[in-house]
C-alpha cells in the first residue's frame, strides 16, 4: 500500500443567473444610474435594499412603496479585513460595515476603504463611492468611503 | 440582463435591469486518500487496478477504499483490463457552458472485464445512434498518461461481438 495520499487542486466555477423580480430590479437599476432606493412599509419604515413584502404585516409591497433615499449615511457596525481575498471588493485591506443611509432606518452591507483600521469607528460618517463602469447589480458601488473623501 | 421586463408594473423604464450573473468561483484542495491514491499510481503504467475485500469481495473501481456492502476495507489489489462492456449509456444533446465535447455525444456506464461495479466514461469514435447496451469498448489513453482519470481520453467500440446480457445484467 502507498504510505501517502495523492492531492489535486479542484477548481468548481460556474454563473448563477438570478432573476429579480418586481422591486429589486428597480433597486439594482437605481444604482445603475446612481441612486440607492429602498421601501417604505406601511408603518413608514424605510428599508434598504427593498424588499417585496412588508416584514410586519406581510402586504405585497411592490414598486410602488420604492423611496430613494442618500448616499450617505452612518456606520452602524464594522469588522476589519487584514487580508482581502481574490473575490473581495477590494485588494488593499478594508472593513466590512453596516451603513445606515440617510433616510433609512436599516443598514446596508458593504466594504469600506478606509485606509486603516484606526480610521473606522461606529457613528462615522461614509459615503457611496460610484464604480466607474455600472451595470446594474451591488458592485455598481465600487465600496463606501469617508465623507468628504472625494 | 436588461430589455425586456415582466415586473408587472407599467411605469417600468424600457432598460430596467430584471436580472443579474453572479459567478461562483470555489477552489479546493482535493485529497484523494489512500485507496484512490493506489488505484490512481497505476494510470502512468495504463494500469486499472480495482480493488477488493478478501479474496471473494466485490470489485470496486475506482476503489473508495471499503466495501460498501459490509464496510470492510478493499485490502486487495485486482489488476482489470482497460476493455469493458456498455451497460447502459446518456446520449447529450443540451449544450452548456464549460462543455468539452461537441453534441450529441455519449456518456455511459462501462463495467470493465474483472470489475463488479460500472463506471462513467466518455464514448467517442462512434455514432450515437450505434451504442447500445452489451457494446465492447476499449479505452483511448492520452500520450504520457499522469495519475488522474483524464489520462483516458474516452473509450471507443473495440469491434468484439457484443457481451451477452447475463455477463452484465447483475452490474447494472
Amino acid at each position: 500500500m502507498t504510505e501517502h495520499s495523492l492531492t489535486a487542486s479542484h477548481v468548481v466555477e460556474y454563473d448563477y443567473t438570478r432573476s429579480l423580480g418586481p422591486v429589486l430590479s428597480h433597486f439594482v437599476t437605481g444604482l445603475r444610474d446612481r441612486v440607492v432606493r429602498g421601501t417604505r412599509t406601511k408603518s413608514g419604515r424605510v428599508i434598504v435594499p427593498p424588499l417585496e413584502f412588508d416584514p410586519d404585516t406581510y402586504e405585497d409591497l411592490g414598486a410602488d412603496a420604492l423611496v430613494d433615499v442618500g448616499e450617505a449615511g452612518v456606520v452602524t457596525s464594522w469588522a476589519w479585513v487584514h487580508e482581502p481575498r481574490p473575490s473581495h471588493p477590494l485588494d488593499q485591506p478594508f472593513a466590512w460595515v453596516l451603513v445606515q443611509l440617510d433616510g433609512a432606518d436599516t443598514p446596508l452591507l458593504h466594504a469600506l476603504d478606509a485606509g486603516g483600521e484606526d480610521a473606522v469607528s461606529t457613528g462615522m460618517r461614509v459615503q457611496v463611492r460610484w464604480a466607474q463602469d455600472r451595470v446594474g447589480g451591488i458592485r455598481d458601488i465600487a465600496c463606501f468611503e469617508p465623507e468628504g473623501a472625494s | 440582463m436588461s430589455g425586456a421586463t415582466d415586473t408587472g408594473d407599467t411605469d417600468a423604464p424600457a432598460d430596467l435591469v430584471t436580472g443579474i450573473v453572479v459567478p461562483i468561483h470555489v477552489e479546493y484542495e482535493y485529497t484523494a486518500g489512500e485507496a484512490a491514491s493506489r488505484f490512481l499510481s497505476h494510470i502512468p503504467e495504463r494500469r486499472l487496478v480495482g480493488q477488493r475485500h478478501g479474496d471473494h469481495g466485490l470489485v470496486y473501481v475506482p476503489p473508495r477504499g471499503s466495501d460498501p456492502a459490509n464496510g470492510e476495507p478493499t485490502d486487495q489489489d485486482v489488476e482489470l483490463t482497460d476493455q469493458g462492456t456498455v451497460t447502459t449509456f446518456c446520449i447529450v444533446n443540451v449544450p452548456f457552458a464549460g462543455q468539452a465535447v461537441e453534441c450529441p455525444y455519449v456518456c455511459a456506464q462501462i463495467l470493465l472485464d474483472g470489475a463488479d461495479i460500472t463506471f462513467q466514461a466518455l464514448i467517442q469514435e462512434a455514432e450515437v445512434s450505434q451504442i447500445h447496451p452489451g457494446m465492447r469498448v476499449e479505452a483511448v489513453w492520452v500520450d504520457d498518461p499522469e495519475p488522474t482519470l483524464e489520462s483516458i481520453r474516452y473509450f471507443r467500440p473495440s469491434g468484439e461481438p457484443d457481451a451477452t446480457p447475463e455477463s452484465y445484467k447483475d452490474h447494472m
